[in-house]
């Protein structure tokens, strides 16, 4: 048998290689598009309304847009061979530095989020599917169709009134840390992780507070097909015959629904997990825009509206790169969990 | 005489359905002494298995007990509840299941779950534990059982997961064991070994058994006593000896002339006054074909090997004559049903040929044999008539399919007439054909299923394990049917099967096929009476006999 951990990394490599050429379509798709979408950037970036033609045409040689678009892309395709991955009008720095500043905060509220949508929706499912038809079961349901019906800006906002206007619990809703605070030495990226390993609970707990409500309100959104996935597949794993063969022999009811009909059920709820968490990770510029989080998603917005393509680009990159990436260790978790797969 | 172990008194089951409630057994009584092994024998829908799960108390939640009582050490355990429930469950009565593959939890090491099952009523340490299932693992025969401890299910064959639901059942020694239909899905070679190897440890261990089966000859062959029902009743109680020489109730008699025999013919599968409307068929003669008259079907050297390298079938080669009819048989994973796809071009040969009607056929790739003009003239019958029917189609609709797909016919009256003629030939009433596949019976299914084989007045049809999963009633008809097909449109039939008692009643011919190659082959009765090879002969012993009234007075 190969469950040896070398033949796991070997499968993952090969199937790292095997998704370069999706990212490859990704780029030259979205290098298309931008071009294809209306909107000048050199206009835009010109220095006022009545910029002169000549200007304008500078900015645009500069650029590089006064070439054919098929040259543009040889010029973009080898910058991004060598980790270019060109600047921002925008900020005036390199995208790829922008990026990196910001995606620690998106993925932080996007781990924080998925992490919680996970410890509700889970017992959530199988409190459901142990009651099939019951009261509870109706409960969940409504919960969950109220989660995805409210849309999350809709819900942060009602959030933000709540918990910071009328009840003032947390803190005003701008961005990963309130001024005062000093930033730990950054490690991770991660701010809650990084005061930690700084040992300065008191920093903790002021980034925690700022991360509570974006991901309470993130996590309600997803927590509907969390949970109902949860449900379906416990209903399964309750009605299977080795449940069957548990309850045969007498094992205790923990046992029976925990190790049994449980780790049997989460099987989907990893794949779906993926899923989500990807969605959510470009899904999320509307709750980092209601709560000013310095995320890539809504920087990558930003950049859309003002016609700056490399950001665009280099969003998009990232987020087919996070894509794959979540793919590959969704797969590899799922094998650990069950014996029957092999990623290949 | 003590306190019988078991005593079920006048017991009710009843399911809540969308319909109402629905009584699945309605008063049954029953006796099961110590150390007994007690045959309960019906067909699906008996209430056979519901009896056995009212007694382990594993019922669905729709499923109730009505009335009555289940006597178990004089405890009425339709009245336990919680631990004491427990304590009954494993320890007292334990119970193995049809499916041993899905019985067991797919993503837990066999070694665990039989572990899990003596934690629940031994206070031991998990080592102790440990070393007592691999004694069980030893106890059923499980070879190199140390390194079977970490195995998954899903890496056993299907007997070997039984007899690890065998080792979980017996984990802690309990005075009753319910095995429901313990076998059934299993080879015949397999289901023998497994079914020794059951008897064995419960005489060993003072076991009392109730074997819940629908193979009469399994039951006769390892029980002493035999209980009969049909719809929720027990119809008929007796020895094996006297069940088979004189069959007291009407339902017992059918059952008994259905199941088939070592000596019995197609004819022979129902009662005596069933029999006149297919004696008059039988005694027309069939044409015999001209001397010289090429084979319909010819197979050349046929081989198949899947990624890992290893022939799943080589050097396989037969020929067969139309109308004629040959059995392919041999143990699960012998290379039946891959041979049988091959010919049927649903799946590409590796090597060798098929050569149809003159015609290579062998050659073209199987995703573009739709388009032969001689894909109607091979038509196939798939195991599970439940499967196989596609969900959203009609009877009509399903039969109707290959004719629009493959005769070029459209809706209409036309097409109208050749469905209904189809369903005539198969003998499905005409009323059942705007009917889904789940409104129908199995065996109603089963007919939809070869009619739509036939729809295309094919020359050949394939047939695999085309009654595996029905009721032996069920499968006597069909067999008639199919017989009847041949001799009146002759067709050829192939037909896989591992049931020998079938093919020889069936086929004209019979090859035997063992890891993918032909051990033996020839006229069907020589071979099964005079089996040359060993193997054929293991295969031949271990069917379940039944022993006749004649046999038994033959054998005084």
């Amino acid at each position: 048998m190969m469950t040896g951990l070398g033949a796991t990394m070997m499968r993952a490599g090969r199937r790292l290689l095997s998704s370069l050429p999706a990212l490859f379509g990704v780029l030259v798709f979205t290098f298309l598009l931008m071009r294809v979408l209306p909107g000048d950037p050199a206009v835009f970036f010109a220095s006022g309304p009545n910029a002169g033609k000549e200007e304008i045409e500078q900015i645009r040689k500069q650029m590089g847009l006064d070439q054919s678009v098929p040259e543009q892309l040889v010029f973009y395709l080898s910058d991004i061979g060598q980790g270019n991955l060109g600047r921002s009008m925008m900020t005036g720095q390199p995208v790829l530095k922008d990026l990196r500043e910001r995606l620690p905060a998106s993925l932080e509220l996007t781990f924080t989020a998925l992490l919680m949508a996970l410890i509700a929706a889970v017992p959530l499912g199988v409190v459901a599917a142990l009651r099939p038809g019951s009261l509870v079961d109706h409960g969940v349901r409504l919960f969950c169709a109220l989660g995805v019906c409210v849309p999350t800006f809709v819900s942060g906002l009602l959030l933000i009134y709540v918990f910071y206007y009328l009840l003032g619990l947390a803190p005003d809703p701008t961005g990963r840390i309130d001024v005062f605070t000093s930033l730990p030495p950054s490690r991770t990226g991660f701010l809650s992780i990084d005061f930690l390993l700084a040992g300065d609970f008191e920093g903790w707990w002021a980034a925690f507070k700022q991360l509570i409500l974006p991901a309470v309100s993130m996590a309600l959104f997803v927590i509907a097909p969390l949970a109902r996935i949860t449900r379906a597949s416990m209903l399964v794993s309750l009605g299977s015959d080795f449940v069957r063969t548990a309850r045969s022999v007498g094992l205790s009811w923990r046992k029976v629904v925990v190790t049994y009909a449980l780790r049997n059920a989460i099987l989907p709820v990893i794949t779906i997990a993926g899923i989500v968490f990807s969605t959510m990770l470009g899904a999320n510029v509307l709750v980092e825009k209601v709560f000013s989080w310095p995320g890539v998603a809504s920087y990558a917005l930003d950049a859309l509206l003002s016609s700056d393509y490399a950001p665009v680009q280099g969003f998009v990159l990232l987020m087919a790169s996070l894509f794959v990436l979540v793919n590959l260790v969704v797969d590899i978790c799922y094998g650990i969990a069950d014996p029957r797969v092999s990623i290949g | 005489m003590s306190e019988a172990l078991l005593r079920i008194d006048d017991l009710h089951v009843a399911f809540s359905t969308r319909r109402g409630m629905v009584e699945a057994v309605r008063g049954v009584t029953l006796t099961v002494e110590k150390g007994e092994m007690l045959g309960l024998v019906g067909e699906s829908g008996s209430g056979k298995s519901v009896t056995g799960f009212a007694t382990t108390r594993l019922l669905d939640a729709a499923g109730r007990v009505t009335g009555g009582r289940i006597l178990f050490r004089g405890q009425d355990v339709t009245k336990l509840g919680g631990d004491d429930l427990r304590q009954l469950q494993g320890a007292a009565m334990s119970m193995i299941f049809q499916n041993p593959r899905a019985a067991l939890n797919p993503i837990r090491a066999i070694g665990l779950q039989i572990a899990d099952a003596i934690l629940t009523h031994k206070r031991i340490s998990k080592e102790a534990a440990r070393a007592e299932a691999l004694d069980l693992l030893r106890a059923v025969q499980i070879r190199e059982p140390e390194a079977r401890m970490n195995a998954y299910p899903h890496e056993l064959s299907g007997g070997m997961c039984q007899r690890v639901m065998i080792a979980i059942a017996i984990s802690c020694n309990p005075a009753l064991l319910i095995a429901d239909e313990p076998t059934t899905g299993l080879d015949v070679a397999t289901q023998k070994v497994v079914m020794d190897l059951l008897a064995d440890i419960a005489a060993a261990r003072g076991m009392a058994t109730i074997l819940i089966t629908h193979d009469l000859g399994l039951a006769a062959r390892y029980c002493r006593r035999i209980a009969v029902m049909e719809r929720g009743r027990i119809v008929e109680e007796a020895s094996p000896k006297t069940l088979f020489s004189t069959p007291q109730h009407a339902y017992t008699r059918r059952l008994v002339a259905a199941s088939p025999t070592s000596t019995s013919r197609i004819e022979d599968l129902v009662t005596e006054e069933e029999r006149e409307g297919y004696a008059a068929m039988l005694g027309k003669p069939r044409l015999e074909p001209a001397y010289g008259t090429p084979p319909l079907l010819e197979v050349r050297k046929l081989a198949k090997r899947f990624d890992e390298g290893s022939a799943a079938v080589a050097d396989f080669s037969m020929t067969m004559a139309g109308g004629e009819s040959v059995g392919l048989v041999g143990e699960s994973g012998s290379g039946k049903s891959t041979t049988s796809r091959m010919i049927c071009r649903l799946i590409d040969p590796s090597e060798g040929d098929i050569v149809f009607d003159g015609q290579s056929v062998g050659h073209i790739a199987s995703r573009d044999f739709h388009r032969s003009p001689l894909r109607k003239d091979i038509q196939m019958v798939f195991q599970d008539p439940n499967e196989s029917l596609n969900p959203r189609f009609t009877a009509f609709d399903c039969i109707a399919h290959p004719l629009m797909r493959l005769d070029g016919m459209r809706a209409g009256e036309a097409l109208r007439k050749r469905v209904e003629e189809c369903a005539e030939r198969v003998g499905l009433p005409l009323e059942l054909l705007p009917r889904f596949p789940h409104q129908l019976s199995g065996g109603q299914k089963a007919r939809v299923g070869i009619a739509r084989a036939i729809a295309c007045r094919p020359r050949l049809l394939v047939l695999d394990e085309p009654t595996a999963a029905l009721d032996v009633s069920v499968q006597a008809v069909v067999l008639q049917l199919l017989d009847r097909l041949r001799r009146e449109n002759d067709i050829a039939l192939l037909f896989v099967s591992h049931d020998l008692n079938v093919v020889r009643m069936l086929c004209d011919r019979t090859i035997v096929l063992r890891n993918g190659g032909i051990v033996e082959q020839g006229e069907s009765r020589a071979l099964f009476d005079n089996p040359k090879t060993d193997y054929t002969r293991k295969l031949v012993e271990a069917i379940p006999h039944i022993e006749t009234g004649k046999m038994l007075a033959a054998a005084l």
